[in-house]
């Protein structure tokens, strides 16, 4: 083989090789990105249907229930101004608590319950999931233009 | 007083690093052999002072010392000695000293080991190094004093996160921060390669052995982060994806690049710039890393604003250390083309490509790690990018490096033929596809992710089995034993490495497939039969540690009738935070874990109990370790001392000039 | 052939910029047109003797905080034990502006109901709430119909303003008070201004 084709061989196979690399990045962002919604957005719709999203706020003081076989458990997301019925089932990490924040992936059922595939919690007793601080912030923000 | 002593000791690091950055530099620009020789004794002083500060912040940890605010904010005095010391790096001052310390005790070692390099090239390699520790020890003298005081003094600290206290957190920061500060070796003497203009092989071949050493470290820290994070977060999972696992995994990739391709600079002359660019990649890495994961930009964006002075310090310094090697090497690397011309069939077509896809694999991670602060910075709104993508791109684009893995070490340098090698390895190949997918019917989970990885992990084993049969029968006529001992260090080295890479992929690919778990309501006396296994909860008792309080389940587990083990997973609760912890409970086996661990205690006293039975999970850890030794073997090669031994006279010889 | 090298160095000061630019962006900062000027004056009902009233008038010549609260606000929660370690350290008074306690509540429907009532409603609520976690104020006056929020700009509860000596707003905190902000921010503001006076 000539220098000059085998040169050319090397490049083009590494273009290729590169291109296809992209394209699978891509392909694997676009299908894979979870797209983070406050409970407002919610309740407002614009959150996907049968898709999977995460969602972020305070535990509502009072809502956590079990059902009888222990491990599913029932509980509400606010972001002070909308409030999200969440269902789950399995252990819930050990800094879940009514009154903190979370930030809980699944998708949202037709009947409105969000179906929560992961419930996140941080390794910090006083730290806030910051995805759930931006949820009240929105819902603060928001509260002051329709009482304005 | 003994903070503020260590809080001088820290300054006078900082004026003799400040010293060693600049005065051998001047000196290897100016052909000055008395300026070059200042670079040992700085190097060596700033390491005494750095260690004399170390063990004052220690010393504050270990008694308690609640008037300095790092302690009062990471101690306790109920905390157990082992995680009082710890503690000192457990935070962000603390580890950023660690840092300094590893860097300090690497140029010290480089300054040991170092006679067979010339004096002015030495002396550059120093001064970058010096370079590096003066933006560290300025970033936290001026940022993150780790001795500042509490006025008054706190009566009791706030403890270590009770996560950190743990013995895998014990090793797992000094291990990693050695591989990440290891790398700055290599970079260092990338950059003296592209100050001095020697860009010969000999650079190569003085940094390889560093640089294999920071990689076996980095290696081994990533592995028991892996377990630590297995054992201690409670349910399971070794890898997550987390950014601050990918800050490490980067230049873990780029190392890998890295050290082969160092290799073939040495041996071949080839891919000189390309190896001053993975060079400077990889230690990029390790910085970008430290600060991702230190600042808590990780966790939000606006980490940085709370804190401006560090953020742009941070900012900063990545600005001046990766830019100002970047371009110098725009400007020095057209010098450096050229080198050993190879053919399309060759060892070396086979580690460019492996090279290129550990780049590209490198940056896809990078970018799945910084886009979602990317947006989030750009007020675009909040998005994470989970697991999900990583293994969709993570496995396509490592499939073939571990394909051209193995065909490497049958290929000859420059060039050969196709023909011959695919003969070699198509019937191990073959067999393995048929291995792979006989396993992954008869684990009934034949898909097409288990079966590409068992077949993957059969061949790597099949043809490092074959690889060493035909090395053996190179020289027929010898004894067993003289033709083992023929074999060099180096070339083990790369053999226990590559196998270990396919005990790895069974472990990986066994766990992602076949993996079992149950989370179930339990009472004190019941028991479940679960995965082959039998378990029996006795109790759930109120224990008391030194700083918390645990509720300790006795779960007796037998399998057919016989008694395996007694497992006894706790549920913390850290006094000092008022922090639940959970600490799961194993029962290790070669072939599989038993892993279980408590979930919430319900309001009717039962427990929530979480079983899991992991396959082979201990292999992935086996197969890591398989890698770091593999590193270490290749370290180990009579080579690099003959070679020492060598390059004396050398040396000497260009002094006199 | 020379431009390929500096592809690395431009790759890398693109993903610099990037994030340079990223930083200097703080969603947290929302400008207020108040900030130094006079705080709007108001009379309101006092929670702890709804017959008396207070007006704002009343703390001419202190440097004092304007916490905004609601018993229904679960942020607050969150800040609650920050300012109840400020009120214990006596540093500067606090004053609590309860803001919309039933109607702002989204799990009732205040439509119809009588202004007594709700007031009266308004009253066992917030008293129990702090009765239950903690009373860091020197006062609190009932905002019932949010109109003294509205005056004041409030995007949502809570939120805390740092008022001086002459009556004019210097600081304006939205979101809850964290030990963090208080330390950086809040205390070297009101030392600032005890001293200029």
């Amino acid at each position: 083989m000539k220098p000059r084709s085998k040169r050319m061989m090397l490049v083009g196979g590494g273009v290729a090789l590169l291109v296809a690399a992209v394209a699978l990045v891509l392909s694997a962002f676009q299908q894979n990105l979870v797209f983070f919604h406050t409970p407002t957005d919610v309740i407002e719709g614009k959150a996907p249907k049968g898709k999977t999203f995460r969602i972020g706020g305070l535990v509502e003081a009072g809502s956590l229930q079990r059902e009888a076989d222990g491990l599913t458990v029932r509980f509400a997301i606010t972001d002070t101004a909308k409030v999200i019925p969440v269902t789950y089932k399995g252990t819930l990490p050990d800094l879940f608590k009514e009154g903190k924040g979370a930030v809980i992936q699944g998708s949202l059922g037709p009947d409105g319950q969000f179906r929560a595939t992961e419930v996140l919690a941080k390794h910090d007793e006083n730290y806030m999931p910051p995805e759930a601080a931006h949820a009240l912030e929105q819902a603060q923000k928001t509260a002051a233009t329709v009482s304005q | 007083m003994i903070p503020e002593l260590g809080h001088f000791s820290l300054v006078l690091a900082f004026v003799l690093a400040l010293v060693q950055a600049v005065v051998p530099m001047v000196g290897a620009a100016r052909n000055n052999p008395s300026m070059m020789a200042v670079a040992r004794p700085a190097a060596r002083g700033q390491f005494v002072f750095v260690v004399f500060a170390f063990g004052c912040l220690t010393w504050a940890f270990m008694n308690s010392d609640f008037s300095v605010a790092l302690a009062a904010r990471n101690s306790h005095s109920d905390t157990p000695m082992i995680y009082r010391i710890t503690g000192v790096w457990g935070n962000h001052e603390g580890s950023l000293l660690l840092w300094a310390m590893a860097l300090s005790l690497w140029t010290v070692a480089v300054t040991v080991f170092s006679r067979h390099i010339p004096d002015a090239f030495l002396a550059r390699v120093i001064g970058v190094l010096g370079c590096v520790s003066t933006g560290f020890l300025a970033f936290l003298l001026a940022t993150s004093n780790p001795f500042s005081r509490l006025l008054p003094g706190a009566a009791e600290g706030r403890d270590l996160n009770p996560l950190l206290q743990d013995p895998g957190m014990i090793i797992h920061p000094p291990l990693l921060y050695m591989g990440y500060v290891g790398f700055a070796v290599a970079f260092a003497f990338a950059i003296a390669a592209l100050l001095s203009g020697r860009m010969d092989a000999a650079w190569a071949r003085w940094s390889r052995p560093w640089t294999t050493v920071a990689w076996v470290f980095l290696t081994v820290g990533i592995a028991v982060g892996s377990a630590w994070a297995y054992y201690e977060l409670g349910w399971g999972g070794w890898w997550f994806w987390d950014p601050v696992e990918n800050a490490s995994f980067m230049p873990w990739l780029l190392g890998t690049a890295l050290i082969h391709s160092l290799a073939v600079t040495e041996k071949r002359g080839a891919f000189r710039s390309w190896t001053v660019l993975l060079a400077i990649g990889a230690f990029s890495l390790s910085l970008l890393g430290t600060f991702l994961v230190r600042s808590g930009v990780i966790t939000s964006v606006h980490a940085f604003a709370t804190d401006p002075a560090r953020g742009l310090f941070i900012i900063g310094l990545l600005v001046l250390v990766i830019g100002a090697s970047l371009l110098l090497f725009a400007w020095r690397a057209p010098t450096l083309s050229g080198g050993g011309s190879f053919g399309l069939v060759s060892r070396e077509t086979t580690l460019l490509g492996n090279n290129v896809l550990l780049a590209v694999v490198s940056a896809s991670v990078l970018l799945g790690t910084l886009y979602p602060l990317f947006l989030d910075a750009l007020n675009l709104g909040k998005i994470s990018v989970g697991p999900p993508y990583f293994q969709a791109v993570f496995v396509p684009l490592m499939t073939p490096v571990v394909v051209l893995m193995m065909f490497g070490p049958y290929l000859r340098w420059k060039s050969d033929a196709a023909g011959a090698v695919a003969r070699r390895l198509a019937p191990a190949g073959i067999a393995s596809l048929l291995i792979g997918i006989g396993i992954a019917v008869a684990i009934g989970h034949f898909t097409w992710r288990t079966t590409l990885g068992l077949t993957l992990a059969a061949w790597v084993v099949l043809a490092s089995l074959q690889l060493l049969g035909s090395r053996l029968r190179e020289r027929a006529g010898a004894s067993m034993s003289s033709r083992l001992s023929t074999i060099p260090a180096a070339w083990w080295g790369m053999w226990t490495a590559h196998f270990g890479v396919g005990i790895f992929i069974i472990g990986v690919t066994l766990v992602g497939s076949i993996d079992a778990n149950l989370d179930v309501r339990m009472k004190a006396g019941e028991q479940i039969d679960f995965a082959g296994y039998h378990f029996v909860l006795r109790g759930v008792d109120s224990v008391p540690g030194p700083n918390y309080d645990a509720s300790r389940a006795t779960i007796e587990l037998s399998r057919e009738g016989r008694a395996v083990g007694v497992l006894q997973p706790e549920k913390r609760v850290y006094r000092a935070m008022g922090m639940p912890m959970t600490e799961a409970a194993l029962d290790i086996g070669p072939f599989r874990d038993v892993y279980v661990s408590l979930g919430e205690q319900l309001p009717e006293g039962d427990w929530i109990v979480s079983l899991h039975r992991k396959p082979f999970i201990s292999w992935i850890w086996a197969g890591c370790l398989l890698m770091a030794l593999g590193g270490v073997l290749a370290v180990a090669d009579r080579r690099y001392r003959r070679l020492a031994e060598r390059q004396m006279p050398a040396s000497a010889m260009q002094q006199a000039v | 052939m020379k431009a390929k090298f500096l592809v690395p160095l431009f790759l890398f000061l693109v993903l610099v910029g990037f994030l340079g630019f990223g930083l200097t962006l703080d969603p947290r900062e929302v400008p207020s047109p108040l900030i130094d000027k006079p705080a709007p004056a108001f009379r309101l009902a006092r929670l702890d003797t709804p017959e008396q009233t207070f007006a704002l008038d009343e703390m001419k010549g202190k440097v004092w905080l304007l916490n905004v609260w609601a018993s229904w606000c679960v942020a607050c929660r969150q800040e609650h034990p920050v300012l109840v370690d400020l009120a214990r350290s006596g540093v500067v008074p606090i004053v609590g502006l309860n803001y919309k306690e039933v109607r702002g509540d989204g799990e009732i429907d205040a439509r119809g109901l009588a202004l007594e009532v709700e007031t009266a409603q308004a009253i066992e609520r917030a008293r129990g709430w702090l009765n239950t976690h903690g009373n860091p104020y020197n006062l609190s006056v009932l905002d019932i119909d949010g109109r003294v929020g509205i005056d004041f700009g409030v995007y949502g509860v809570p939120e805390t303003f740092l008022i001086d000596r002459d009556g004019r707003i210097r600081y304006k905190q939205i979101g809850p008070v964290t030990p963090e902000n208080l330390k950086k921010v809040l205390l070297p503001m009101i030392e600032e201004l005890k001293r200029a006076g």
